[in-house]
This record gives C-alpha cells, structure tokens and sequence, in this order.
C-alpha cells in the first residue's frame, strides 16, 4: 500500500511535467491546427536557460524560473514569427516539416555551446520526509504544487481574459477574429508564449529533478507530450492535462511492477489501444464541418 | 439623404482572385446617415466589394472611409476606425457563449465605461439573446445566431456597419425583424452598407441601392426607383 501511494507521488511528479508541455502543443495546435514539433525542443531550452542562470547569475529558484519562461516565450514568439507565419496560407506538411527543421537547428544550436551533458546546481534544498513509510521531496511537492498553479492560472487566461476569449475564438474561426477588431497576430504570438513558457517551465522542473541536461532530452520527453496531447484529445486544454497525468501514471506504474525496460513498449501500447476506442482523444470532439 | 457628408467613398474598385476579376472597376458613395444596399446575383461581386472595405481582400481603387485612405490597413484597425461587422454567414463563434461572442467584439473599443450600457441596447433589441447570456453560440438557432452578429456589430460601436446578407437562410418572419432592426439602429444614427441578394427587403429598406452585375454597377437610385425600375424588377424581384 505504501508503495502504491509513493509511485502515485512518483506518477503525479513526472504527469504534472508531461502535461505542461502537453499544453504547448495543445494550445498551438488548436489556434492553427499545426503541431509544433520543435516543441520538446523548447522544453529542453528552458533546461538550459535554467543551468545558465543558476550556474553563471548564481540565481535563487523564482528568478531562475522567471528568467526561462520568459526566455523560452521569447524564443517561442520569434519561431512563429519568422518561421510559421510566413507559412499560414501553405499547406499543413510545409508547416510541420519546418517546425521539425527549427527543433533540429535548436537541438544543434545549443549543441554547439554544449557539447558535453552539463550539471544543474541544486537551486531548492531538498529534505525528504517520510510519512507513514512514504518518502516525500519537497523538490517533488513543489514540481506538482508549481504544474497545477501554473495550469489553473492557464485555465483561468484561457476562460476568463478577453486575450483567452480570442483565443478560442480563432480555435472557432480564425477568420472573422480581424472583423471583430481583434489583431489577429498578436493572440497568436500571445498563445505562443503562453505555451511555450509552460514547455520552459516544464524543462526548469525537469533539470532540477533530473539534474543531468543534454541538447537531445527533449526529443523523446517532447514525443511522449505530444502523444499525452493526443490522448487528451489535441487542442483541448484540460484534455492536455489529463493525458499528461495519465501517460505519467502508466509509465510509472509500469515501471513500479514491471522490468523498467517495459515501461514506454506497455506505455505506449495502451495509448494506442485508447486511441482506437477514442480517435479524438478523451477530451476531443470531431472538429465540426464548416460549409 | 444626400445631404450629409460623405462617410465611405468607393472609387475605381477593381478585386481579382488570380486571373478572375470579381470586382471591375465600380465606383459609389455612401453618406452619413444612409442605409445604402448593394444588390445582384450570385457572382456579381458584392461580398467581394464588401470584403474590399472590411480589408481582408487585396484590391485595386481607393476606399476611404471618413476621408481616410483604407488601404494597407489592418482588417482590425478597420474596425477600430469605426466599421462595425456583420460577416457572411453570420461568423458566430459557436464555442464562445452568446456574452463572450458580444464581449470579444469589444476589444478595440476606449470608451469602456459605456459598454456597459451597449449590452443594455443589444438586449433590450432582442430579448431572445439575454434568455440566452450563457448558451454558447454554436446552439443558437440560424435566426438566434444572425441577431447575435447584430448584436456584436453593435458593440463594436461603428459609426458605420457593413452587413453581409444578413436575410441569408432565414425564414421571412425572422427576415423582416432583422430588417426593422436595422431601421431602428439606422434612425439611431449608425450609417448602413447592406448587401442583399433579397432584393425586394433590401430596396425597401434602403435610401439608395447599387444593382451590380458581373463585376460592374448595372443601376443606381433610391430604394424606391429601383423597385420600379422594370428591368431590375425582371431580373431581381421575380418580374
């Protein structure tokens, strides 16, 4: 029983990661139907970001994680900006291939400042309690205390601000969002930070839990958002959420029980499995015909 | 009606998509004050005029709207000048409620203590919208979803608004109440550029009408003259 509640802190840790990236994807992908591919990539940026404040400024956590959100959203708005606007009117392969194109050249631009795997410094002092047999971080608890703030303040954009109103609205109808007075440009930079800086957040929590970053952590770790987006059903917030906290409990659990070597094969079979029974996801909808 | 000055003036307007040109070369007037109906066919170029001036279709010509050259600005900013909207096919965000859809298009307003007051006058023209504050547009029916563009139009607060055949798939009771709104919100001082392939509502309606036919201004005159005029009342009023 014990064991059971530590790997569901265990799963909800690593969830709470896969779905903020998660909702990178989602976010972008609902307003122009386009999967950012380059999107993991910006997840391990924000890893980086965080070893380069922390190591060189000698910065506390707040600032370190301030610094990378903000850093990974500027990096995010300038990808759309200069690589996918051009592309909105081409057709959707264009789209995807240059988003695989722009994760390959960050992977290699930060490659080329880090060639070897770099070490994070310890930014939170990390006391273990043990409650009832139950070894508890306190890194562990602020990685989900700080995934569910920042998805309920993401919630809280998306439901209640008229820049989260627009928002949904291009997701309906990017067209008519102009002849409301709206800029359409900017919602879709605005959507682009947001969602990114939740892949720089994600990769802050990330380097300090796993302190060892390399320019390629973000390949696999993106994939497996991605397929958390998709099984949440891509384009929907909270599915977004969901996915991430079930795809961190399978593999979790997997591991907890079964040769680790298992983990992504069974992992990856019963999210395939769930998507033949709900091709949109849990949370998705068939987009509806427009005439 | 053609005393006032001049709001939006529509000179030389030529739109092609690719080698078709849907729009060739029409020129036309609308002053401050008027209901001014452009009619015709399918094809004859009248969404595509209207598309024009809103700013979401590249276009030969000058538009200038309160005497200011339009073109190479921003479909927003167009509305922010103060021309309001009522898109084809209504453009109803259906994932929105009725109140967010009335609220986004108030995005670029600066006078925002008198908003307000704006969803006041919108519920208070079609009570059938407040019942349903909270319903998201997408469950609204056609006749339900054509006043909520309406309404939206209005809290946009132009003093001018283009409405792009708003009498589309509606039954004819419901077509007459939007007709008698826009009177209404006419007499209240907002200029009208209505295009209509309802011909017999629209020259009713209207101070002045355009009849365009393939791409050119075929008649012009007041409502009246055109629904006399036998050779419009032969092609476009069923003879």
């Amino acid at each position: 029983m014990t064991y059971l509640f530590q790997q569901v802190l265990n799963a909800l840790q690593l969830g709470s990661i896969y779905a903020l990236i998660a909702l990178g994807y989602t976010m972008v992908y609902g307003i122009l139907t386009m999967i950012n591919f380059a999107h993991g990539d910006l997840f391990m940026l924000g890893a980086f970001f965080c070893f380069l404040a922390a190591t060189f400024l000698h910065l506390p956590f707040i600032p370190t994680l301030l610094i990378a959100m903000i850093g990974v959203a500027i990096v995010g708005v300038l990808i759309e900006r200069f690589a996918y606007k051009p592309l909105r009117q081409a057709p959707r392969v264009s789209a995807i291939i240059t988003a695989l194109g722009v994760g390959i050249f960050l992977e290699n631009f930060t490659l080329v400042f880090a060639p070897y795997p770099q070490s994070v410094p310890t930014l939170i002092k990390n006391t273990t309690w043990v409650i009832g047999g139950v070894s508890i971080s306190s890194l562990q608890l602020i990685i989900i205390a700080l995934s569910i703030v920042l998805m309920i303040l993401l919630d809280f954009i998306v439901r209640k601000t008229m820049v989260g109103m627009a928002m949904r609205a291009i997701s309906w109808d990017k067209a008519i969002v102009p002849l409301m007075g709206i800029p359409l440009d900017l919602v879709i930079s605005a959507t682009f930070a947001l969602g990114t800086s939740l892949g720089g957040a994600a990769g802050v929590m990330y380097a300090l839990a796993f302190p060892v970053i390399d320019p390629y952590m973000g390949v696999l770790i993106g994939w497996k958002a991605f397929i958390a987006a998709v099984v949440g059903g891509i384009g929907n917030i909270r599915g977004a959420m969901i996915g991430g906290f079930i795809l961190g409990g399978v593999e979790i659990l997997v591991a907890a029980f079964l040769p680790s070597t298992y983990r992504d094969f069974v992992a990856f079979t019963l999210l395939l499995v769930l998507l033949i029974f709900r091709p949109y996801g849990i949370l998705g909808k068939p987009r509806p015909q427009k005439v | 009606m053609s005393q006032g000055k001049v709001l939006l003036s529509v000179q030389d307007l030529v739109i092609s998509y690719g080698n078709i040109k849907a729009v060739k070369g029409i020129s036309f007037e609308v002053y401050e004050g008027e209901i001014v109906t452009l009619i015709g066919a399918n094809g004859a170029g009248k969404s595509s005029t209207l598309r024009g001036i809103s700013g979401i279709v590249p276009y030969k010509g000058t538009i200038t709207f309160e005497g200011k050259d339009l073109k190479s600005i921003p479909a927003d900013k167009i509305v922010a000048m103060g021309i309001a909207q009522v898109p084809e096919g209504r453009g109803i965000f259906g994932n929105l409620t009725v109140m967010e859809n009335l609220k986004l298009a108030t995005w670029s307003r600066k006078d925002k203590q008198e908003i307000p007051k704006d969803y006041q006058r919108v519920f208070d023209i079609f009570p059938r919208l407040s019942e349903r504050q909270g319903q998201l547009g997408g469950t609204l029916s056609g006749g339900e979803q054509q006043m909520l563009a309406v309404g939206r139009a209005l809290m946009s607060r132009g003093r001018m608004m283009l409405l792009d055949e708003p009498s589309m798939g509606l039954a004819p009771v419901l077509v007459r109440e939007i007709f008698t709104v826009l009177r209404e919100i006419n007499q209240s001082g907002t200029t009208i550029l209505l295009v209509e392939q309802n011909a017999n509502m629209a020259l009713r309606v209207a101070n002045r009408g355009y009849v365009l036919e393939t791409g050119t201004i075929a008649h012009t005159g007041t409502g009246l003259e055109l629904l006399g005029n036998p050779r419009v009342k032969e092609a476009y009023l069923g003879g």
